[in-house]
């Protein structure tokens, strides 16, 4: 006979699950639920600094940023730069994956050297790499030289600073991303990769029609990390550019981090911290739909 | 045996060329600044971007680096918060991961919606309010109050679900008719099971608050609290360093040098748990 289960008493039992989640509930309550709170509550009075005890001024703060230029123009930049940072980092991340899957004898070698730009510090790739962009100099400019491609202002020309903002994320990113679909790869199962090769489909039908909407799921989740990181990295701006030239690489939370840090505009930057919070919900909630939408389920 | 040349030539070699080119193309930022940190006259000019090696490597840079920054106090920090976020977290996550995945109670499904949420919502996105936190729960300007806002981690809540997940029930089954307690099993039977996962969310933590910059930077006033990152940027802004891309690429290289290292070491395993992990 078995011995009987010891059993805790009934009251902490059912309190249990409740009390193994509450230290991580505390402190994502202190720290994303308490401040987001706070953040819709001090979007909606005067307060110019933190402690200040403004008075209740309802969407007025929202007004005045949807009137500010820069707000509208940092708006725009980083859809711009999510849209130029995600795609081509995701996509290259996915690449990496598949030619490393192909070519078994290199793959960890390659593999460690794709990766290594994720442990660089973002504002040491951004010291680094204001030299590779440097006119004339640089390690870019050098180079392009000897194609016969004249010297460009690379941080300095405010349509080329963010695609250039855009190029060093993407360097950063990609092998990261190659993580997640190097594990995805694996999932995919090889009797269904075989049958579609018994019934003559080609390596691009192959990756189409059986690779791709097996992976998409990893797409989904890897697509949300690019567009979060999108929205939530600025180390590289502070150290390159300083949201210059012409405010053309000043993105929301440069942003926010101006009007709280510098103009002491706390209305301005919690409205705009709201609306940044909108968008990325938006974005993740859209982007997991999408995706989710293509996956073709195992049944 | 004949050589098959026939494999040679079939399109898998034209992709490993290509490949090898790619990340060929891929590295060279990452070369250059490992190059140019043992160039001699650093400084600037013409030249310095090529990526041949000059003959005479110099470790000068390396020697100016560690004379103008303030090393073994920006590694120590830096090793305080990482260690010290860490290891709150993987209490709390497996403690939540555990009762999102085997325990049922009313409310689970809300709240692990609630947990969610906080994965699109990085502390950074939220430096207003959370400064002001700080500064009333007496922790701003420490160490403390830079990993404070991390220790309650949905994505390794979420991580630890699905690890605990994978686990057959029967193993703790057993456990329990032995007369294990849960605590019992989480701690000797689940956890032990679930190192891969623990070991993907430990890389992913210490990669990323080693090098995370801005949230440190608005938290700490007192140079003494200072961490790597910011050290770095302190001493590549000032005002003899501005220029000197090889003292730069030096200090850069000497903040990734513990990762870069622990990497090349395990990186069989480091690879291994982030796929094995459900990180997907």
């Amino acid at each position: 006979m078995n011995k009987p289960i010891r059993e805790t008493p009934g009251s902490f039992r059912s309190a249990r699950p409740y009390l193994l989640l509450l230290p991580a509930f505390l402190c994502l309550a202190a720290f994303t639920y308490w401040p987001m709170l706070q953040v819709l509550l001090a979007s909606l009075s005067d307060k110019k600094r933190v402690g200040d005890s403004g008075t209740f001024v309802g969407v007025e703060n929202y007004f005045r940023i949807f009137q500010d230029a820069h707000f509208l123009g940092a708006l725009a930049n980083n859809a711009l730069y999510a849209a130029g940072t995600v795609i081509p980092s995701v996509l290259f991340g996915f690449l990496f994956a598949l030619g490393l899957r192909e070519t078994t004898n290199l793959s960890s070698i390659l593999r460690s050297v794709l990766f290594f730009p994720t442990l660089v510090p973002l504002v040491g790739a951004a010291a680094v790499f204001i030299f590779v962009f440097m006119p004339d100099i640089g390690l870019l400019d050098y180079y392009l030289a000897k194609l016969g491609v004249s010297a460009t202002n690379w941080l300095g020309n405010p349509d080329l600073a963010l695609v250039s903002l855009m190029a060093l994320t993407t360097w950063k990113n990609a092998g990261y991303y190659m993580l997640f679909f190097l594990a995805g790869l694996q999932g995919v199962p090889q009797d269904a990769e075989e049958a579609a090769k018994i019934e003559g489909a080609n390596w691009l039908q192959r990756l189409y029609f059986v690779i791709i909407p097996m992976l998409g799921p990893t797409f989904a989740f890897v697509m949300v990390i690019a567009l979060i990181s999108a929205v939530s990295q600025i180390d590289h701006v502070i150290v390159m550019t300083d949201g210059g030239p012409n405010n053309s690489t000043s993105l929301l939370l440069y942003y926010i981090y101006q009007q709280a840090h510098e103009f002491y505009d706390l209305g301005k930057a919690t409205a705009a911290t709201v609306v940044t919070l909108i968008a990325l919900l938006t974005l993740s909630f859209l982007s997991m739909r999408t995706v989710e939408r293509k996956v073709h389920y195992e049944t | 045996m004949k050589p098959d040349i026939k494999k040679w030539l079939a399109p898998g070699a034209l992709l490993a060329a290509t490949m090898c080119a790619v990340v060929f193309l891929w590295s060279t930022p990452f070369l250059w600044m490992l190059i140019a940190s043992f160039r001699p006259d650093a400084g600037g000019g013409l030249g310095m971007a090529s990526l041949f090696p000059d003959f005479t490597p110099t470790l000068q840079s390396y020697r100016y680096a560690i004379e103008d920054g303030y090393w073994p106090l920006w590694f120590l920090n830096s090793t305080i918060l990482v260690t010290g976020t860490l290891v709150v977290q993987l209490v709390t996550i497996s403690l939540a991961g555990y009762a999102f995945a085997r325990i049922r109670f009313p409310g689970k499904e809300a709240i692990f919606y609630i947990f969610l949420l906080q994965l699109m919502l990085a502390p950074p996105v939220l430096i207003v309010p959370n400064l002001t936190t700080l500064v009333h729960l007496g922790l701003y300007d420490s160490l403390i109050g830079v990993m404070a806002p991390y220790w309650g981690s949905a994505f390794g809540t979420f991580l630890m679900r699905q690890t605990f997940r994978t686990i057959p029930k029967d193993f703790e089954e057993a456990a329990i008719i032995d007369g294990a307690s849960w605590w019992q099993v989480l701690r000797y039977v689940l956890i032990p099971l679930s190192l891969p996962g623990l070991t993907a969310f430990s890389i992913v933590s210490v990669v990323y608050h080693w090098n995370e910059f801005l949230w440190p930077l608005m938290v700490i006033n007192d140079p003494d609290k200072m961490v790597l990152t910011v050290g770095l940027v302190s001493f590549a802004q000032g005002a003899e360093g501005a220029s000197d891309w090889g003292l730069i690429a030096a200090g850069t290289l000497f903040i990734m040098a513990p990762l870069f290292i622990a990497f090349t070491a395990f990186q069989r395993q480091f690879v291994n748990s982030f796929m094995s992990s459900g990180v997907k």
